[in-house]
């Protein structure tokens, strides 16, 4: 290869006062790299808001957002924490783990938060709970996820608002077999979701004397699921399904299809219809189908009252849409997490005496401490109990029966049926 | 001064500056340059083939999560502590990318990209069908404890960027090195005519199997070293967009350039971290600075440098 010397000259000088404009434009820019680092104000509490905006956790973002936001106006029209107003900061971390851990540094170095909240996909949480571990921000996750009890992640990592799934999956095993079968095929996606029911599930269902027939695993991103539905044995009782994931409803109307008018009695997790409508077309065939319900969607004959509250103060219709658009259905049955969390953060911020990052340990240590959640403004799911060793709240779980297209509750667990043994002592560990 | 020794001395320089960096830069960039760094490191590893030797891969998060899973399966399940983890990383990573040079190499151009892509999906799924072991899509945590090396705690931010300022250090001035002597400038004729370089009477295949290892094995040495830095290991990191992420680093920064790399991903990593904070849209943001780019930039930021500026830069 050879170089063409006069060409070198000519354009070195033109090129070096662009150099030179590019390298004082950078500096230029350094006064405001400052003023984010220094942006933190004394003034607000700030609770740094990690939200799946974009990838496949979005439509649970918009309304894990919007129920955030019902509950910070909630809390600043009460007086705030401590008589601070409350801001929410919120970060975009696209449903991904690397963004996710990204956006907790942003949290507690660039925005100076006072905790980090609101994730809900469990590799979101384990990818970014290491870094809020090591930075000693609060991290109050809203995941449903068996990560925090299981032991694997922090003293910082908390999971006070939502139940999680291995309790969920355990609770629902006696009025299944007794209910509506014991011999039961799972289908469930391929994943670490799926596998959480599939092993929890199996071992509750064998407690309470029934076999799990076959498991269905739908590997991710599979787009027409009837391949997989001849695999169901004849002599199934129970289908239980969950399903996750943009193709929730393809997933839904093919099982109607291949069953056709004789089908085995059917229970769900709603996740599989969370942010869809019940009488989308192909659905009617769910007429007398089962679902668990993290908080039941429709409004039941017996509505509490902090239960319309809080579906007023949200914008939630009667149904689970949006009160300005019908058609934009809530993920009703997760998003109460996000309420729930942010009262949590309010009464142990109190509690604590909570004056500013200096206080993050006192902090962790007051919700550690707590342990009953009454039925309330503050937790309209219903009562709660919270276990301070393994950072983790139990409660009660519905599940529903599809009536003419309505989700009528048919059973309530006690939050006793939703105990297991603890897996972790979190308050050992140092803060 | 000879061009060798410019050369040099302005590697050199950006490692002493990385390193002066650690001492005056506020937390919040002081962590961000860490990450920056073991991912510069990746997109080293995915210039050796794309920008050296024009072999376009869609499968390097392949190398890079065989780096990962390496690494922290070994102390996940066989209780490894860090220095063998990060060899146990390593030996997979040349493991795996000789494996796909030796299937992938066999093909060239757009059948070598679906080939690569392919094989890339193949090894996502894989993670996600030994879930028992890997977790799957939800990934596990490598705890604080599992994470001091030589009595050296990876998760404190000091030290956390220095590890990070090694590893690209030891990569850029291997490639630095690399394309110095006579197997990198083959490279580059195999990228500029491969047939008349096989005429002359060089070993081509042997050469892309060369620069497909050495490419991979540094990819796979980052992938090992961010899950030790940041105390996780999930699949996402083997999914199709990190094979594009180093892509669009090197695209970015200079295909075929030494400094392009980290150049590529310190513009990108602070236009989206940037751009994130005034819309939600900041994909779109980051999209059309590629577009511009490409456009007005079509050799990257420090391809530019060197068409304009530099002519000796390697």
């Amino acid at each position: 290869m050879t170089e063409n010397s006069s060409t070198r000259t000519t354009t070195s000088r033109r090129g070096a006062i662009r150099t030179l404009a590019g390298a004082a434009a950078g500096a230029a820019t350094m006064p405001l790299w400052a003023r984010y680092t220094h942006a933190q104000s004394a003034e607000p509490i700030r609770i740094g808001f990690q939200v799946h905006r974009t990838g496949i956790g979005a439509a649970y973002g918009r309304w894990y957002d919007r129920t955030t936001q019902a509950a910070v106006k909630l809390i600043n029209e009460g007086g705030g924490i401590n008589g601070r107003p409350v801001e929410i900061v919120a970060e975009d971390d696209g449903t991904d783990p690397k963004r996710g851990a990204e956006v907790v540094e942003k949290f507690a170095n660039q925005h100076g938060c006072d905790i980090g909240f609101g994730t809900l996909f469990s590799h979101v949480v384990i990818g970014s709970a290491p870094r809020a571990g090591e930075l000693k921000l609060p991290y109050f996750v809203v995941s449903e996820g068996h990560h925090v009890a299981s032991g694997m992640l922090n003293r910082y990592t908390l999971q006070p608002g939502i139940t999680d799934v291995k309790s969920q999956v355990q609770a629902m095993a006696p009025y299944v077999t007794q209910n509506l079968g014991k011999k039961v095929t799972m289908v469930f996606p391929d994943f670490a979701f799926g596998h959480d029911h599939r092993d929890f599930f199996t071992e509750a269902v064998k407690r309470e004397g029934g076999e799990v027939l076959a498991h269905i695993a739908i590997p991710p991103a599979e787009t027409s699921f009837t391949k997989y539905f001849p695999k169901i044995p004849r002599e199934t009782e129970v289908l239980y399904h969950v399903m996750v994931g943009p193709a929730v409803l393809t997933f839904v109307k093919e099982l109607g299809e291949f069953f056709g008018p004789q089908r085995p009695e059917m229970f769900g997790f709603i996740d599989s219809l969370e942010a869809v409508a019940m009488d989308s077309p192909g659905l009617e065939y769910l007429d007398g189908t089962y679902f668990w319900e993290g908080m039941p969607r429709h409004v039941q004959a017996d509505q509490s009252d902090h239960d319309k509250f809080y579906r007023d103060a949200v914008g939630v219709d009667d149904r689970g849409a949006s009160v300005s658009d019908p058609t934009d259905i809530s993920t009703y049955a997760h998003m109460f997490g996000c309420w729930e969390t942010l009262h949590v953060v309010k009464e142990a911020m109190e509690t604590a005496g909570y004056a500013g990052p200096g206080d993050r340990a006192a902090l962790v240590e007051a919700v550690e401490a707590m342990t009953d959640m009454p039925h309330s403004r503050a937790h309209p799911q219903g009562a709660k109990v919270f276990n301070g060793k393994t950072h983790q709240v139990f409660g009660h779980q519905y599940i529903s029966r599809v009536e003419d297209g309505r989700l009528v509750k048919v059973h309530t667990t006690s939050i006793e049926d939703t105990y297991y043994p603890d897996e972790v002592d979190y308050t050992t560990r140092a803060l | 001064m000879s061009a060798a020794r410019r050369s040099l001395a302005l590697h050199g320089g950006l490692i002493a500056l990385l390193f002066a960096l650690q001492f005056v830069l506020p937390d919040y960039h002081h962590g961000n340059l860490a990450r920056i760094m073991v991912l510069a490191s990746y997109a080293v590893g995915y210039n050796i083939l794309f920008g050296y030797t024009g072999l376009l891969s869609l499968g390097h998060a392949l190398f890079f999560a065989a780096g990962m899973y390496g690494m922290g399966l070994t102390i996940q399940h066989l209780g490894f502590t860090p220095a063998p983890a990060l060899v146990a990383g390593l030996v997979t990573g040349i493991v795996v990318s000789a494996g796909l040079a030796l299937l992938a190499l066999r093909t060239s151009g757009v059948a070598f990209m679906i080939v690569t892509l392919m094989f890339a999906q193949a090894g996502y799924l894989t993670i996600l069908y030994f879930g028992e072991y890997t977790r799957g899509d939800e990934g596990f945590v490598i705890q604080q404890a599992e994470r001091v090396l030589w009595g050296i705690d990876l998760s404190d931010p000091t030290n956390r960027y220095f590890a990070a300022l090694i590893l690209f250090a030891i990569c850029l001035m291997t490639c630095l090195h690399l394309v110095q002597r006579p197997f990198g400038k083959t490279l580059v004729a195999v990228r500029e005519n491969e047939e008349r370089v096989r005429m002359l009477g060089y070993d081509t295949f042997a050469h892309k199997l060369g620069a497909m290892i050495v490419s991979g094995t540094i990819s796979a040495a980052a992938g090992a070293v961010y899950g030790l830095l940041f105390g996780y290991v999930g699949a996402s990191f083997a999914s199709v967009q990190y094979s594009i992420f180093p892509l669009l680093w090197v695209l970015l920064g200079g295909a075929g350039t030494v400094l392009g790399p980290f150049i590529g991903t310190l513009f990108m990593f602070y236009l989206i971290d940037f751009s994130s904070g005034i819309t939600t849209a900041y994909m779109l943001i980051a999209g059309v600075a590629l577009v511009v780019l490409t456009l007005f930039a079509p050799q990257g930021l420090t391809g530019e440098l060197r068409r304009r500026l530099w002519r000796w830069l390697p």
